[in-house]
């Protein structure tokens, strides 16, 4: 049984000499945040040096609030893509869950929570079948969620417009049940002077939370996993399916979260809204580090790509300058963010043997 | 090291006891059959090498001892009763545990986090409860340098390991979880000959501990170096099942560079 123990010098331990600890500098390039933190340093300097309107803290108040109403389905679109998966039905999916909160309980004169609750199932439904299609049929979600979003884009205007004959939906400020869900989505607080809106708490308590799955719990460690190697992660008996399937419904979820916020601060609903931002979710999550392969990001990284939104989409107003900028400056952060992401993934991926 | 694996083998396992059974052994994939009639036994304390060309139904074998796919004609039985898997975690459950050449880890995942990955220490049953981070590190760092695996920092990615140091993990992972049976798919086809080296050494430690090693390769050389029973597949039949005593590694050569089809070929060939 044990005749070979003594001939075994297993391993290379010789390989331990070869093997040269990283410096700070090298490993502190590794975390995934670090880049879009810096960013964020430099993006902000510069806007409080050429936009006096931005250093104060009420503009910090609404440049957070402008982040959170991004960054709350942000956090959860990056840690599906953390998963190797995409949604790109979660920019429409907010409009989707504000209608049927407020047309459900409009049209049957329901008590409000009635409709949150249904527009939550209904949320998750969706969430549901995009995972399922995902996993059952191999297709990409890239496809599978193109796919749910035009459908949800079509119903979001049918729907409203066949109902209410018009493109938004009725105010519901006069409703059973209005002003507790305004407490809830989209009232505000006093800090000092200044108004801070209750969404920037709700989002920070996302991010700690998906902070804590990520890196502290057995499911985000099978996130990473199915991530990063599917086959190798379904071998080791972690369930693919349900993690991936959590994940989409993770999203719809805070895009439920986020639908109830705009219908309870504007008391009625625009059909058309929410195209376009799932893109904007996409690039804060890389922006903040997330590689677009999956395996690989952090909820800080996303949250800290979230804040770089909401800053330079307000301080391009606060300096005066044309807002159609932003969206080319959202572009170009996009690249660089791409460009950093794949500099790290070959630091971390590579054999550093000095 | 052998100490370690010993340590952590079933004390139950008897030399020699049949764990998994193949009988008359099947599978189709739609009008195609990549194996027929394949009959195999995995012993305690053995190491079973199936041999074989691309394509000759190796991967389907332990596709179906490993529960990824189920196999549709023959029995399967392990320990003496009958079994139909249909995920990994079932084949996981009764011991059979499967390290991949090219998906055994993640990448991008820390050596702790690999080491534990499937099998994680949390603080309590309750959803999204801690993971016991210190245990985790400390018994993954352990347990690979009693294997003689010296990582420089549990924390860098397993990426950065060479390709050996990332199959020994994942066969030290697979035994330090309970595997009695150990299957090994073309352990060595991306090595290098001291990286082989190393992990035929911890194939041979697997075995001695006592665990049932299936080890796929269409190396005969490696193959002969730790093999006790040999079975060689061309196109999803066996053309070969024998001891170690009633074989020898020119014959095994042979056979896998194309046996009587070679003969033929150097015919054709002559000039």
């Amino acid at each position: 049984m044990s005749q070979t123990s003594e001939k075994q010098a297993l391993g290379a331990p010789a390989e331990d000499t070869n093997r040269v600890q990283l410096g700070f500098l090298n490993r502190a390039l590794a975390r995934p945040e670090i880049g879009a933190l810096v960013a964020a340093i430099v993006i902000g300097i510069f806007f409080l040096v050429v936009a006096p309107p931005f250093r104060s803290a009420e503009s910090l108040a609404t440049v957070l609030y402008q982040s959170s109403t991004i960054g709350i389905v942000a956090v959860a679109v990056g840690m599906l893509m953390i998963g190797g998966e995409f949604d790109l039905s979660a920019g429409v999916m907010v409009t989707t869950a504000g209608l049927v909160n407020a047309i459900f309980s409009y049209q049957n004169n329901l008590n409000l929570w009635v409709g949150a609750a249904l527009s939550l199932v209904v949320a998750l439904a969706i969430g549901f079948l995009n995972g399922y299609l995902v996993m059952k049929t191999g297709i990409a979600s890239f496809l599978i969620t193109l796919g749910t979003f035009f459908v949800l884009q079509g119903v979001n205007l049918g729907v409203t417009k066949r109902v209410t004959g018009s493109v938004s939906t009725p105010n519901i400020d006069q409703m059973n049940g209005y002003s507790q869900l305004q407490k809830v989505f989209a009232s505000t607080f006093q800090v000092g002077s200044v108004n801070v809106s209750i969404t920037v708490v709700w989002w920070f308590l996302f991010v700690a939370l998906a902070s804590w799955v990520l890196l502290r719990t057995k499911v985000g460690n099978w996130i990473f996993a199915v991530g990063g190697n599917q086959a190798s992660a379904r071998a080791v008996g972690v369930p693919v399916m349900k993690v991936k399937i959590g994940l989409f419904m993770t999203v719809s979820f805070l895009a439920w979260f986020t639908g109830m916020h705009t219908l309870y601060r504007f008391n009625t609903i625009q059909a058309g809204n929410g195209v376009g931002n799932e893109f904007l979710y996409i690039i804060a999550a890389v922006v903040g580090g997330t590689l677009l392969t999956g395996g690989y990001g952090n909820a800080i990284g996303v949250a800290i790509g979230s804040f770089i939104f909401g800053m330079t989409s307000l301080c391009i107003v606060y300096a005066g300058w044309d807002p159609n900028w932003f969206r080319a400056f959202l572009g170009v952060m996009l690249l660089l963010a791409v460009l950093v992401n794949l500099y790290v993934k070959k630091l971390s991926t590579s054999r550093k043997v000095g | 090291m052998t100490d370690t694996i010993s340590e952590h083998a079933d004390q139950s396992l008897h030399e020699g006891e049949a764990l998994v059974e193949m009988k008359e052994v099947g599978k189709s994939y739609g009008a195609i059959r990549a194996l027929r009639g394949v009959n195999l036994t995995v012993r305690a304390g053995e190491v079973t090498c199936v041999l074989g060309d691309n394509g000759a139904g190796k991967s389907t074998l332990i596709k179906i001892i490993s529960g990824l796919h189920p196999h549709n004609e023959g029995t399967l039985k392990v320990d003496g009763r009958e079994v139909h898997f249909s995920s990994p975690r079932e084949a996981l459950d009764h011991g059979i545990a499967t390290v991949y050449q090219d998906l055994a880890v993640v990448a991008l995942m820390e050596v702790w986090r690999n080491f534990f990955l499937g099998s994680e220490m949390t603080t309590s049953g309750i959803p999204l409860s801690a993971l016991k981070v210190k245990d985790m590190k400390r018994i993954a760092d352990e347990e690979l340098r009693k294997m003689g695996i010296v990582v420089k920092d549990i924390d860098q990615p397993i990426g950065e390991l060479s390709g050996g140091q990332r199959q020994c993990v994942a066969i030290a992972r697979a035994v330090y979880f309970g595997a009695r049976v150990l299957i090994l798919d073309e352990p060595t086809a991306a090595l290098g000959v001291k990286q082989s080296g190393v992990v035929l050494k911890y194939t041979a430690a697997a075995r001695d501990a006592g665990l049932g090693v299936v080890f796929i390769t269409h190396n005969p050389h490696h193959a002969y170096l730790v093999g006790d029973h040999f079975v060689i597949l061309k196109l999803g039949q066996a053309v070969l099942d024998r001891r170690r005593s009633e074989v020898d590694l020119d014959q095994l050569t042979r056979q896998m560079a194309g046996g009587d089809e070679l003969t033929e070929l150097s015919h054709e060939l002559q000039r």
